[in-house]
């Protein structure tokens, strides 16, 4: 049997009364650890799955479009300097006849090797199997779309390829790195049940297309060392006299930009947040536990005047810190462990990465645990040092009564008007500020967090609101599988049901500055539009000006131009002119990138009379059906998007994943109040059991002393939300510039609501830790205390 | 031969900061303290008689003078060098026990025997004191006199060259602060331990070899006893 040391079971014997105390400072830092655990541990997994997938698969690292070329450039393209590997393909946007949807669908046909697989960008079959060599109607098609419409296997599919009706039969669903994010043309968000992609062996999907023997798509692989711009430039070069679009690298293909921006926000999430409770636990540790440590004055006084030296002093009471850290650690390891595989299950339905799997990371474990041992030693030893130095004669002697003066209260001539316990607990503060404003700090801290937490939905509501309902006001989105004349406007507004038609052109296009440039396609609108507006996030709609280019923000930083400042845009398709336009205003908007252009003005550019890409429709709302099916009779038409529908879903999937965050949030937020707030009452009444519990014996009901302890909490905690306010905004500040990517910017709003619902989840956390402590209040023994410390 | 000096301290002087007030405590005090005996320090409240003894057990350190354990200077001494003096060489009685409350009197006499060099058992020392039998109370399921011994088995658990006990009766009733002082005068007896108590209580003069008086933070004057009072016939 160990034989233990008299102090060490002295340490037992007060850890295990402190328990609460130590438990709810252990909490603070198994959130902080929990934190860092599941949302770093999270982005590990992801960037480690992400890793494997694009190697597993072969992610091709450069890509091109063009209109057509033969398969015999295909070796001219192979020996590109740099270039590892080659897979040319046929891909076709075309509409889908899927009798079960009112509108029509749309899907991306791509095609495959008949035999063996793509050297670049593979696909893995989830379900079914690969396409047969020469079986003609067999089609594999996107996981997604296969799920969304509940599918099975053997299940015929009526596509319209190149203007002829084809069934096909679905033989397999598949993922693939390079469509991992699926998006219709001209839409923002995936929409699986209309949209889908469609792999069919390149012996059948070429001739219906007429591309026997040629192909539209380039994908190549890069060798080791390879200059991917050395490559762009020669693969753009040779393409060219094909029609080529313009080559881009991962950083430009959409399935790996927004993958990639969704890690980086995730990396920005899972080192911000964990570092915010990283932060805030230290502090909380250094602080509590200084206190606690400080009410031990007297112990320390004892046993430094019976022989025990300051270091062994030191360390018996840094137990408290270790135990406290220790446990919340393993808790924080637990926790880690069941939210982490929460977390990385609900990515895995968003991600589809094959090999996604949470492992915990233990090195993740000792940094947090660490971190937080190093608060709580710096905190504890502040405090055992200063009671060491001390000398035990003094340590041990009740501290000289503290010096009281009279306080603001008095000073304001007020104090006639305000009862002594009031003027007992602003006191108190007064006599103790540094310690009352960091309790504050602490309290305050927790709100922050709930700011930060709870005001993702405003910036979401507001940029939601402004995209929905201020930008894209059109009831329908339809676009053309190619460019129509302008006269389509009176043959979509013949219509049943269609009240207003705006028709848009869209085109390919490179905007350079200087040495810097971007592929972007260029959105021409009518001047005097109505339905499609370009709206900044402060709300303001900005008329569309005669001339210029309108370019959002995020667009212009990265061409480094600001307005007045004259761009090169090359259009990609067409003669491929090269005009200089100003940009004549700069937005800040929420969604997307885009740049702007009126429609005449982009004639220019395209050397064409008026085209269409597509057209932005109001309807009646009652007759939407018909609208519905006209459009998906016409052959001409790629897609009908309903900005509704968009909303929706965006919305949905929002919605699952916040929650579970603001549920995360709010639960730690509270961890952190009530540690604050339950540990800050129960050193004060330590400290000040005696002064108590004379007031009980001089008659002072329970409720008023209580009033008298828990008034001065009730100070701290009310500065405390303002401060919070702040903080938290500032936090969200930070949060904000570290989210904001290409797909959107969360604007910077924080609401009424919000701040209502900190200050509530605050004053509940308040309440509660009062309560904890009243119980402890009532059953205080007066005789015991007063005894104490004669 | 004239008796050994334990503890010389000369010029003692201590000046302490209580909130916005100076109090001179201590001074110009010159005290020895002779192997083996038993003083009692004398003096009312404020005399400065427990700032004597604490400078004099290691537990305070004096604003000027100096202090000599034997031939050790311990005017200057670091606070390491002032927990080894207290650690090896002193026991302390306190007036209100100071005992750990989540120990039981085995454990707070185990907390010094764990770390003395040439310490009695824990039982031994309780048994010396009377408290045998309660080896396993906490402070709180003991009266305040067992308290007491127990703070008293504790000090004399390391066999200490010299025990100081600041007012040890002055949170007893009369009857059991006698039965603590009849603890302690037998300790001194048995073991030879150079012993000092204080005391504001002029009765309890008697029991000593010295009485030393106390007032205003200096010595009025010293009394040697020729023969130490028996315990019975001292009362207050």
């Amino acid at each position: 049997m160990i034989r233990l040391r008299a102090l060490d079971r002295k340490m037992l014997r007060e850890l295990w009364r402190l328990r609460g105390q130590l438990l709810s400072i252990g909490l603070v830092v198994a959130t902080a650890v929990t934190t860092l655990v599941t949302m770093r541990g999270t982005y590990e997994a992801l960037v480690r799955a992400r890793g494997e997938y694009y190697r597993d698969y072969r992610l091709a690292d450069v890509w091109s479009s063009l209109e057509r070329a033969p398969n015999s450039l295909e070796s001219r393209l192979e020996n590109i300097a740099g270039v590892a590997d080659v897979e040319t393909r046929v891909t076709w946007y075309a509409t889908l006849d899927l009798p079960w949807l009112e509108a029509p669908g749309q899907g991306l046909f791509v095609s495959v090797p008949e035999s063996g697989r793509a050297e670049v960008d593979d696909i893995m079959v989830r379900i079914g199997r690969y396409v047969r060599p020469g079986r003609a109607n067999e089609v594999m098609v996107s996981e997604a779309f296969f799920l969304a419409n509940g599918l099975v296997l053997g299940d015929t599919i009526r596509a319209v390829l190149n203007g002829v009706r084809r069934d096909m039969e679905v033989v397999g669903a598949a993922i693939s790195p390079t469509h991992s994010y699926s998006v219709p043309p001209g839409a923002l968000y995936p929409d699986d049940e209309r949209y889908g992609l469609f792999w069919m062996s390149e012996a059948v999907l070429g001739p219906n297309l007429d591309m026997e023997d040629g192909f539209n798509e380039v994908a190549v692989t890069l060798a080791p060392g390879a200059n991917e711009v050395a490559v762009i430039r020669e693969l753009d070069r040779i393409l060219d006299p094909y029609g080529g679009l313009g080559a881009y690298g991962r950083e430009d293909q959409l399935s790996y930009k927004i993958l990639n921006d969704e890690l980086e926000s995730n990396r920005t999430m899972g080192t911000a947040f964990p570092m915010v409770f990283l932060g805030v636990a230290a502090f909380l540790l250094n602080l509590v536990l200084g206190r606690l440590i400080s009410t031990q004055r007297t112990e320390i006084g004892s046993l430094k005047a019976i022989g025990y030296t300051n270091r062994e002093v030191g360390l018996h009471f840094l137990s408290y810190s270790v135990a406290a850290v220790g446990l919340g650690t393993l808790l924080g390891a637990l926790g880690g462990v069941w939210a982490g595989d929460a977390m990385v299950g609900q990515y895995e339905e968003y991600f589809k990465l094959p090999t996604l799997q949470y492992r915990l990371s233990w090195s993740l474990v000792l940094i947090g645990g660490g971190i937080s041992l190093l608060a709580a030693v710096l905190g504890g030893s502040g405090a055992v040092r200063r009671a060491t130095r001390l000398a035990p004669a003094e340590a041990m002697r009740p501290e000289p009564p503290a010096r009281f003066a009279p306080g603001i209260v008095e000073r304001a001539g007020v104090g006639e008007v305000v009862s002594t316990g009031t003027r007992l607990i602003l006191r108190n503060l007064e006599r103790r500020p540094v310690r009352a404003a960091l309790s504050s700090l602490g309290v305050a801290f927790s709100v922050a967090i709930l700011v930060i937490g709870m005001f993702m939905f405003d910036g979401i509501d507001l940029m939601m609101d402004l995209q929905f309902r201020v930008a894209q006001r059109e009831d329908l989105t339809v676009a053309f599988n190619r460019e129509l004349g302008i006269d389509v406007r009176h043959e979509l507004a013949r219509v049943p049901g269609v009240t207003s038609v705006e028709p848009f052109v869209m085109i390919p296009a490179r905007l350079r500055s200087g040495h810097r440039e971007r592929e972007i396609p260029i959105t021409g609108l009518e001047v005097d539009g109505r339905l499609r507006r370009i709206v900044s996030e402060d709300g303001r709609v900005h008329p569309l000006p005669m001339s210029g280019l309108v370019l959002s923000r995020m667009l212009a930083d990265r061409l480094d131009v600001s307005r007045g400042d004259t761009v090169t845009v090359v259009a990609l398709t067409g003669l491929r002119q090269t005009e200089l336009y100003p940009v004549t205003d700069i937005v800040d908007d929420l969604l997307g990138v885009a740049a702007y252009l009126n429609v005449n003005e982009l004639r220019r550019l395209t050397r064409e009379g008026l085209r269409a890409s597509g057209a932005f429709l109001l309807t009646d709302g009652v007759r939407d059906e018909d609208v519905n099916a006209e459009l998906k009779r016409a052959p001409a038409v790629a897609s009908v998007v309903s900005p509704a529908t968009m909303l929706e879903s965006f919305q949905d999937q929002l919605d699952d994943s916040l929650l579970i965050a603001v549920f995360f949030i709010v639960g730690f937020a509270s961890v952190i109040s009530v540690a604050v707030i339950y540990n800050g009452t129960r050193i004060a009444l330590s400290e000040r059991g005696r002064e108590l519990a004379s007031l009980r014996v001089l008659g002072f009901t329970r409720r008023e002393v209580a009033t008298l302890l828990f008034g001065e909490q009730a100070v701290i905690t009310i500065f405390a939300i303002p401060i919070g306010w702040g903080i938290g905004y500032g936090l969200a500040y930070l949060v904000v510039q570290a989210l904001a990517s290409e797909t959107y910017r969360i604007p910077l709003v924080v609401s009424m609501q919000t701040y209502t619902w900190t200050t509530a989840i605050t004053l509940v956390a308040a309440a509660a830790s009062a309560a904890l402590v009243r119980r402890r209040l009532d059953r205080m023994d007066l005789i015991a205390v007063l005894k104490t410390r004669e | 031969m004239s008796p050994e000096v334990v503890v010389r301290a000369r010029n003692l002087s201590k000046v302490y900061e209580m909130g916005e007030v100076e109090v001179r405590a201590l001074r110009d005090v010159d005290l020895d303290l002779y192997s083996g005996e038993l003083a009692v320090l004398l003096g009312a409240s404020g005399s400065g008689k427990s700032t004597l003894l604490n400078i004099v057990g290691g537990l305070d350190r004096p604003t000027s003078g100096t202090l000599h354990y034997h031939d050790r200077d311990l005017s200057e001494a670091d606070d390491e060098e002032l927990t080894m003096y207290r650690r090896r060489h002193v026991g302390f009685v306190f007036q209100l026990y100071n005992l750990i409350p989540s120990l039981t009197a085995r454990e707070n006499v185990s907390l010094v025997s764990e770390i003395a060099s040439n310490p009695m058992t824990p039982e031994e020392a309780l048994t010396l004191v009377g408290l045998g039998d309660r080896l396993d109370h906490f402070p709180a399921q003991l009266s305040g006199g067992e308290q007491q011994r127990v703070a008293i088995a504790r000090a004399v658990t390391k066999q200490p060259d010299v025990l100081l006990c600041d007012e040890p009766t002055g949170a007893l009733d009369a009857e059991t602060g006698k039965l603590v002082l009849g603890v302690i005068d037998q300790v001194n007896r048995e073991t030879g331990t150079t012993t000092a108590i204080i005391t504001h209580n002029v009765a309890i003069g008697g029991l000593g070899d010295r009485v030393i008086r106390m007032s205003s933070g200096e010595i009025a004057d010293i009394t040697i006893n020729e023969k130490r009072a028996d315990l019975a016939g001292i009362s207050w």
